[in-house]
């Protein structure tokens, strides 16, 4: 069993409330970055721990936060991505949910490192039950001493506020997020200006994944250099993966990075194997909008290493025969699974989720959702299948933000790997269709 | 000053310039059409993706190439920078492809649309895409909402640029209308149903580059190729108004008011709704004379003599025609 860095503690009872958490440990890196360390100094324990961003593109916390405009006499911002919406990802609620005071925590050390003041956490309007977790451990942290005027008597001021979104997907994507917290409609901003320049009120702001800011207590407490020990590469560290779909055992999972897929899925002491003694058909390691991969992919790459969960063994043979780790939302499929219908699904999501704003997302995504629904209802034809890959090759980087890219690439990637599932709903329309339809695979159809 | 190459051209242009404008500075079939930008109003941009470029290298300093396609009208220039618009084979391609996704949710009704033959999406398709479209559902419908007695509003056209939605922050005093829903659902609308009513709200009308935005006076009234566009004036008794206008006649008729539009089809100074709607006798005005029409636009088709004909092409021409081009021969195309 790997090592658990951020849930040691997430089954303890009242574990939530401010006295349990601070028995166990918590608040430690708050007190040893005010009192022992500078901003700076903190900022180069996360260069050092490599701790890449977690929620789903895999950028360097550390690098990002050196990118921080700092000019002299304006506020800057440090603000929290919650918005988890990403089909399959659900790791940041359970965090939140259980252990409000990490992330809060991480806040305030974050926010330290970073010289803001004022720090918001924009959380998914979907989930009110977990803001008044988080509001009221907030209400708790005021009331000790370590948020406010004056934290620990280090002379550092942070007012922290929680702000709930609107139920839009879209408003995961950063700069869309710091349009709606501002207020206004959450479209996606152009960039260049980068946050890191103009971003929360046109101050410098860097927004940062829940479970990377809840890494940065550890990183502070263990030293950036412990902390790159773990993991394989330039994977460091530990992931939490939300594991869902035809498991025994789906759940939240914290792996140390470098884990062999085919353990994760199969041991008991993860998802414990697939579900009904069926057989694997396919993964979505990262989140509805990486790349689906067959599960001769996902267990071995093309050259026939073992693939393991890291960012770049996932990614190995880039997207024709790899994926990504994205957000950690893990989704397996048994063999019964229809991969035109999957496709479809994730397809009604990002058609419904797209902003609207620039053109080849707005009327491609709704265009790649109405040619998978004519085929999954038997209503397609053979060009079909190739349109779709045009389309999403017209979509694919035209766009303002990466709803585009998220939209097109599960829909090419299932094209690329399940193609000839595809012919058979053409070719076989009535059979495709019949409620429960399990295509027969390759073999048999030859 | 910034230099930088477009499309093998050098331009040097001040820092903070960007690469659209620059492009325009050095003008031509080489700058990129542009459906959502608008120099006059702050914040536009970046929303219709047709003006992408390719940035071959990035600076002087960093001469990396950009890993995708540039909105040209929203980055700005750095020195040393090279840009490839009209000699990328891939922006070509890329612009083939919003061409046609604008194009699946649009109704394609110009027959009986007043903004044909001045309309930006019809020149975007025309010069930038293909004549067929592999879309077969159904395209998208509105409920047709009134939104008062000068502006028509036609959802089904709107290419959602938000041109009108900054022209109402940006020139009249309050904005009611702004863009709801989201994704292919999104439209333009007043919230609760509202009449815009605004000393300028009428400017709206200009600024939208497709028809979903009418002159409900001048509807129906007349093909806009049948008008002849005169400079005018007046003084207007609106200290934000300028007064200057472009009349357009039909016979001896002002069938409508508009602003004077640049090359790039923009608005150079905006006019207030009296101008546009009530002033539509040839006694309100001073008239200057013909208002320029660019060679290009549909208004001068046939006021040029000497057609470009192809016999090649048309196989029996009528032997009229032969005699009359045996006597006058066509201009040849490329000359």
């Amino acid at each position: 069993m790997g090592r658990k860095l951020l849930t040691e503690h997430i089954n303890v009872e009242g574990i939530d409330t401010f006295e349990v958490y601070r028995k166990h440990g918590g608040y430690r890196s708050v007190e040893k970055a005010l009192k022992t360390m500078t901003p700076d100094e903190v900022v180069e324990e996360v260069k050092k721990s490599g701790l890449r961003g977690r929620g789903g593109a895999g950028f360097p916390t550390g690098m990002k936060w050196s990118f921080l405009a700092k000019p002299e006499g304006v506020p800057r911002y440090l603000v929290c991505n919650a918005d988890e919406s990403e089909p399959g990802t659900f790791k940041d609620r359970q965090l939140m949910s259980k252990l409000p005071h990490l992330l809060i925590e991480g806040m305030i050390t974050s926010s330290y490192a970073l010289g803001a003041n004022t720090s918001y956490i924009y959380i998914r309007g979907e989930l009110l039950y977990v803001l008044r977790i988080l509001e009221k451990a907030i209400a708790e942290a005021y009331a000790n001493g370590f948020l406010g005027k004056n934290i620990l008597g280090s002379g550092y001021d942070l007012d922290l506020h929680v702000h709930p979104g609107g139920g839009a997907y879209i408003c995961g994507e950063e700069t869309a997020l710091l349009e709606s917290l501002e207020g206004k409609r959450g479209n996606p901003r152009n960039k260049p200006p980068f946050p890191a320049v103009q971003g929360l009120y046109a101050r410098p702001t860097v927004v940062n994944n829940v479970e990377s800011i809840a890494a940065i207590p550890v990183i502070v407490n263990m030293t950036g250099d412990e902390y790159a020990k773990i993991g394989v590469g330039r994977s460091t560290g530990t992931k939490l993966i939300s594991a869902c779909g035809h498991l025994n055992k789906p759940g939240i999972y914290e792996i140390e990075l470098g884990v062999p897929v085919e353990e994760f899925i199969y041991s008991d002491e993860y998802c414990g194997g697939i579900w009904k003694g069926r057989e694997l058909k396919a993964v979505v390691a990262g989140g509805s909008s990486v790349p689906i991969l067959p599960k001769e992919l996902i267990l071995k790459t093309a050259a026939g290493e073992n693939r393991l969960m890291t960012y770049e063994s996932l990614s190995d043979g880039g997207f024709i025969t790899g994926t990504m780790l994205g957000s950690g939302g893990f989704i397996a499929m048994d063999e019964t699974t229809c991969i035109v219908r999957n496709t479809w699904n994730f397809s009604r999501f990002y058609h419904h989720e797209s902003c609207g704003q620039c053109s080849p997302c707005r009327e491609g995504t709704g265009w790649l959702e109405k040619v998978l629904h004519r085929l999954e209802y038997g209503h397609g034809h053979m060009e079909d299948i190739d349109l779709l890959v045009s389309v999403a090759k017209q979509i694919e980087g035209n766009t303002i933000c990466p709803l585009g890219e998220a939209a097109a690439w599960p829909v090419a990637a299932a094209v690329r790997h399940f193609r000839d599932e595809f012919e058979w709903h053409v070719k076989h329309p009535q059979e495709a269709t019949r409620p429960g339809a399990v295509y027969p695979g390759k073999a048999v159809l030859a | 000053m910034a230099k930088i190459t477009f499309d093998g051209v050098e331009v040097e242009v001040p820092d903070g310039t960007t690469i659209l404008n620059a492009a325009r500075k050095i003008g031509g079939s080489i700058v990129p059409p542009a459906m959502c930008y608008y120099t006059p109003l702050q914040g536009s941009g970046g929303k219709c993706r047709a003006c992408l470029v390719r940035v071959a290298a990035g600076s002087a300093k960093d001469p990396r190439p950009m890993p995708k396609l540039v909105a040209s009208c929203v980055t700005p220039v750095q020195d040393g920078m090279v840009v490839e618009n009209t000699t990328s084979e891939q922006v070509l391609n890329v612009r083939k492809g919003i061409v046609e996704m604008l194009l699946i949710n649009h109704p394609l009704d110009c027959p009986v649309c007043d903004q044909a033959g001045e309309c930006d999406l019809q020149n975007f398709a025309f010069e930038h895409g293909v004549s067929t479209t592999r879309y077969q559902e159904e395209r998208r419908t509105f409920e047709k909402i009134d939104i008062g007695p000068l502006i028509q509003l036609h959802m089904t056209r709107c290419i959602l640029c938000y041109r009108c939605v900054y022209t109402a922050n940006q020139i009249t005093d309050n904005r009611v209308h702004g863009v709801l829903g989201r994704g292919d659902a999104a439209e333009i609308g007043t919230y609760i149903e509202n009449v815009i009513d605004n000393d300028f709200s009428g400017n709206v009308i200009d600024v939208c580059p497709v028809g979903a935005l009418t002159d409900k006076t001048w509807r129906f009234k007349q093909r806009v190729w049948f008008t002849k566009p005169v400079n005018a004036h007046r003084d207007c008794s609106h200290e934000k108004c300028p007064g200057r206008v472009v009349l357009w006649y039909k016979g001896k008729d002002v069938l409508r008011v508009t602003a004077r539009k640049d090359q790039y089809g923009e608005v150079k100074e905006f006019i207030c709704n009296e101008c546009r709607f009530e002033k539509k006798e040839t006694a309100d005005w001073v008239i200057e004379g013909p208002a320029h029409i660019d060679r290009s636009s549909v208004i001068s088709a046939n006021h040029y003599e000497l057609p470009v004909l192809n016999q090649q092409v048309i196989a029996d021409l009528p032997e009229s025609s032969v005699r009359d081009l045996e006597q006058n021969p066509p201009m040849k195309l490329g000359n």
